[in-house]
């Protein structure tokens, strides 16, 4: 008998426990002392991909809810994409943490600001942050914008910020970023490929 | 790479060298053992340290840390000398016959044009000499003594067994059992990969260690052939997709590149970067590079680039030096700069000398950290004790910190280093009011393009005319994205071939990158990922991994740029004539019937060309041919040569011990102060190199409760000889300075790190995992950094984190 994972969690849900867990090598006695479903049948799969080295493996993440609208989709279990050609459904021992990665008590959850001087943060409004860094960022770009050089040569370029962009975010993340930040004239720009 | 993960299974022999792929890319390293079963490929690990990599090595050979060009070098004289050269392969895919200027020399360190005030070369001599039809001058019979073979051979016959053992302290037999080992891949039907990673980038002769083995496998005839291959494991998850976007200083996408301050002229500016062949025959493929450079203005500015502005060549900015992060926190460090923005990145931990860099940021104005976790970079002005000492009160830049999503909380691809785009789909919402990056980006630009249309400014043009065409302004979704870097025409396109048929109407998305135009008709972000999202859908989420010819190449898994290619340059696993060098590898071939190239990949080739046309697989370079002779495209010369490292642990360069003025690398660049912040060995004695560790990932997993209790916390690696002599046992708390600052941490006391002889002194390596720092769920500790030195390899200016100098003692 050959079952996908899926079918496998259908047929245990479905009631065929018994015969089905024994082709699948369970013990019968072991299988109907379970009372309930294993959790990952009622989960919600999502396809992904490892955010640490650049190996690229495939993952999938089972979160709870099912995508309903006020269902607060929750991940619960990643695991390594079995179809995945390079990884073949393995993670190596910073793959099969990525769980606490995403749960980590140290995400950011709220824009803040430390004012100068300060020890401490002070949390902010989305608003707010976004008001006062493009005030910063005009302020600083008006006053120092270089629309020519000493030899009277156009060159439009702003040199007193500077903008790193990160090692994991999309292409799409990095596409716009680039965009944005070519726009403003900005030269002091780089990626985490330069170290 | 030039060639990706799963072909590492076709390989014969695996060279393992700067990098450590068993621990720093587990899953990737499975393809090794792969070969090792199933192709009776055998691994060569060369390290500092005995790795895990090394413990499944075949043959493993100790190396001083940063003489790497010694040793390739000595490769590449036993291949030359030893006639274990693939000949065919480079009498046709190579410059070897190519004549060089006859004013080229090389003497006591430097090459021909040095000027030692500004540690840097003129490189007028390191050229072709021209025929009077305006190709390069060929010597077929290897005569001249002007043509790159004959060159070559003289620069690396001082390369000899003894000068690898007296420089890289490996002993000479091993040496020479690598090499031979390496050397049996000459024939047509083995194959080697190289496998590398930071450990040969971090460097201040990075560049040039790479292309010294570019060279070796060019010789041994393994470019272009499956399991073959020069394969950079990158270091994160999208680095190779955020450099394929141009997110580099002097970059634009695609590996196009923003103009200096000196092209005034926009026509002499593409012409330029439009190269004609050099030999008869050849493509010389950037000849279309006005093609992407419209499309991918008019993806920006739509209507605003026209042709009368030269396609609003006055919107970029333009250059009068390269601002790489060392310069950039060189000039806020002299308190130049105003204002900086870290998206997902720890430039505290991640750059050299952590000193330097606290200090250049308390310099600022303003810092904005987009992060999803709360990094030390983001804390720079709070006290952390020991680990960052400072005083908040003295510092005055306003922090904003703003909360981004990770990866299980958005729709994307990212790109691996296989160069597979692969999508992404969101599983779960983030924490808090956190936010994706487009959504951050979007925010503040939006913002700023309405105060620049409400009060004006300093040039808005380029603000109010960039294209904002997405649906929810605040909100651009990565579907929409992805088709803008994809690209798309505004015009019907005809067939070429048959003008009565319609190839695209307009608005549709592109197929490839062969449709992009200079004309203003089509627009694309990033020309090489034309082909990723088209009318077809979306190519990066396909999921059939089917591998028809057993080689592991998967056309239909994602999407591989260029126009999913999956090896680089595999004409080259052809003959001259159209046939496999090795029948039993199916790459691709001419098809004489069909009159095309197939194959089991998609052929880098002009797909029609026939053998007898003459066309050379190296169809980006204007001659046609792979370099053994750099040209002027390097900084410090056409040729390799090695150099110490700025931190070096015998104070001299043993190929020139006469000239102190080639002791390290005469054209990388060192700030002023920083050249005095160099230690030498008499204070700091031992040899140090960083390295990661296979249970965590950079400075995130420290923020990872699992990684965090199977590796707690800091320590560093010493040899069993080294704490012999200093009376440090296993478990001690040591104290490991550098001239620029110290870190303590726990002794790890290994046989995997062993004393080597180098010029006539015992050098002992001391290794730093450079996981540590003061935020996380890890035991807080140093940051590695602190001991770094502040200077980059001659042409990327990747830092020299792999080689410099330290003290150990109890702490």
């Amino acid at each position: 008998m050959q079952l996908s994972r899926r079918q496998f969690f259908k047929v245990a849900a479905g009631g065929l426990t018994g015969s089905s867990l024994v082709a699948m090598g369970f013990s019968p006695t072991a299988a109907l002392a379970e009372v309930r479903t294993f959790k990952l049948a009622r989960t919600t799969e999502t396809r992904n991909t490892c955010p640490y080295c650049s190996v690229g493996c495939g993952i999938i993440m089972y979160s709870l809810g099912d995508r309903a609208k006020n269902a607060h989709a929750e991940i619960i279990h990643i695991e390594g994409d079995p179809d995945h050609p390079v990884n073949r459904g393995t993670l190596c021992p910073k793959g099969a943490g990525l769980l606490d990665f995403v749960h980590s008590k140290n995400r950011l959850k709220y824009p803040e600001v430390r004012e100068p001087g300060s020890k401490e943060w002070k949390r902010i409004g989305w608003d707010e942050a976004f008001g006062r860094i493009a005030k910063l960022i005009k302020e600083d770009r008006d006053a120092n914008f270089i629309a020519k050089n000493a030899d009277g040569v156009t060159v439009n370029r702003w040199l007193s910020t500077g903008f790193l962009a990160a090692s994991a975010s999309s292409n799409e993340s990095g596409y716009i970023t680039h965009k944005v930040v070519r726009s403003l004239g900005m030269l002091a720009f780089d990626n985490q490929a330069r170290v | 790479m030039t060639n990706h993960w799963t072909d590492i299974k076709n390989a014969d022999v695996i060279l393992i060298m700067g990098g450590n792929a068993a621990e720093a890319h587990p899953c990737g390293f499975k393809w090794v053992t792969e070969a090792k079963a199933k192709n009776k490929a055998r691994l060569v690990v060369v390290d500092p340290r005995f790795t895990r990599s090394a413990a499944l090595a075949d043959l493993y050979a100790p190396i001083r840390t940063g003489t790497d060009i010694a040793f390739l070098g000595g490769v590449i004289n036993y291949l030359i000398t030893n006639d274990k050269v693939h000949m065919d392969y480079i009498k046709s895919y190579t410059d070897m016959s190519f004549l060089v200027k006859e004013e080229f020399a090389f003497a006591e360190g430097f090459f021909s044009g040095y000027d030692a005030d500004k540690r840097k070369y003129d490189k007028a001599s390191w050229e072709y000499q021209m025929g009077a039809d305006g190709y390069v001058k060929s010597d077929p019979s290897l005569q001249d003594p002007h043509c790159v073979w004959n060159l070559m051979k003289a620069h690396f016959s001082r390369y000899t067994p003894d000068v690898v053992e007296n420089i890289c302290g490996t002993p000479k037999a091993k040496f020479l059992q690598v090499a031979e080992l390496l050397a049996s891949s000459h024939t047509p039907d083995r194959v080697m990969t190289i496998l590398y990673a930071l450990g040969w980038t971090q460097h201040s002769v990075g560049s040039q260690i790479i292309r010294t083995a570019a060279m070796m496998q060019l010789l041994l005839g393994n470019i272009g052939r499956a399991g073959g291959g020069v394969n950079a494991l990158r270091g994160h998850s999208n680095i190779q997709g955020l450099t394929d976007l141009g997110l580099l200083s002097n970059l634009l996408p695609g590996y196009m590149t923003l103009p200096g301050e000196k092209e005034t002229d926009y026509d002499q500016y593409i012409t330029k970067r439009a190269p004609k062949p050099m030999r008869p025959g050849q493509m010389s493929y950037w000849q279309n590079y006005g093609k992407f450079h419209v499309s991918l203005m008019k993806a920006w500015y739509g209507a605003a680039a026209t042709k009368e502005n030269n396609w609003a060549f006055d919107y970029l900015p333009k250059l009068d030096k390269t601002y790489d992060v060392l310069q950039v926190f060189e000039l806020m460090h002299q308190g130049k700069m105003n204002g900086y923005v870290a998206q997902g990145f720890n430039p505290l931990n991640s750059f050299p000398n952590k000193a330097k860099v606290g200090a250049a940021l308390s310099k600022l104005k303003f810092l904005v950290i987009i992060d999803p976790l709360a990094t030390e970079t983001s804390e720079f002005w709070q006290n952390h004790g020991e680990f960052n000492d400072v005083d908040p009160a003295k510092i005055q830049t306003t922090v904003f910190r703003l909360p981004s999503t990770c990866f299980a909380e958005e729709d994307g691809a990212i790109i691996n280093s296989g160069r597979w785009l692969q999508w992404h789909w969101k599983g779960a919402e983030p924490p808090g009011e956190a936010k994706g990056d487009p959504e951050i980006m979007a925010g503040i630009f939006l913002r700023l393009r309405e105060m620049y249309k409400k009060d004006g400014g300093a040039f808005p043009d380029p603000i109010l005319n960039l294209t904002w065409p997405y649906k929810v302004p605040h909100e651009p979704s990565a579907e929409e994205l992805a088709k803008e870097y994809n690209g798309k025409t505004f015009a019907d396109q005809l067939d070429p071939k048959d003008p009565t048929k319609l190839v695209k109407k307009a608005g549709e998305l592109l197929d490839s990158f062969a449709q992009l135009k200079d004309d203003g008709s089509t627009a694309s972000g990033c020309w090489i990922f034309t082909g990723a999202w088209t009318e077809k859908g979306n190519m990066m989420a396909r999921r059939d991994n089917a591998d028809p010819y057993q080689n592991g190449q998967t056309l239909g898994w994602a999407f591989a740029w260029p126009a999913n290619r999956r090896i680089l340059y595999n004409r080259a696993a052809a003959d001259p004539s159209g046939k496999p060098w090795d029948p039993k590898r199916k790459q691709v071939w001419w098809d004489g019937a069909q009159g095309k190239w197939v194959g089991s990949d998609v052929p880098d080739f002009k797909v029609d060309s026939a053998p007898e046309d003459g066309m050379s697989p190296f169809i980006m370079n204007p001659e046609g041919v792979a370099r053994f002779f750099a040209r002027g495209m390097m900084n410090e010369g056409p040729f390799p040569e090695h150099y110490e490292p700025f931190e070096t642990p015998i104070g001299v360069n043993p190929m020139h011990p006469n000239n102190p003025k080639a002791t390290s690398n005469p054209a990388a660049r060192v700030f002023k102060g920083d050249m005095e912040a160099f230690g030498k060995a008499k204070e700091f004695p031992y040899a140090a190199t960083t390295y990661r560790l296979t249970e965590h990932f950079h400075y995130w997993t420290k923020h990872v409760e699992s990684n965090a209790i199977i590796q707690p916390e800091q320590f560093v690696e010493i040899g069993e000889a080294l704490a012999a002599e200093k009376g440090i046992k296993a478990g001690d708390k040591v104290k490991v300075s550098s001239n620029r600052g110290y870190i303590k941490a726990v002794a790890v006391v290994t046989k995997r790190i062993q004393p080597l002889k180098v010029d006539g002194k015992t050098v002992h390596h001391v290794g730093i995992p450079l996981h540590w720092g003061f935020k996380g769920v890890a035991k807080n500790g140093f940051i590695t950094n602190t001991l770094t030195p502040f200077v980059g390899d001659g042409n990327t200016q990747t830092p020299e984190f792999k080689s410099f100098l330290v003290n150990v003692e109890k702490a």
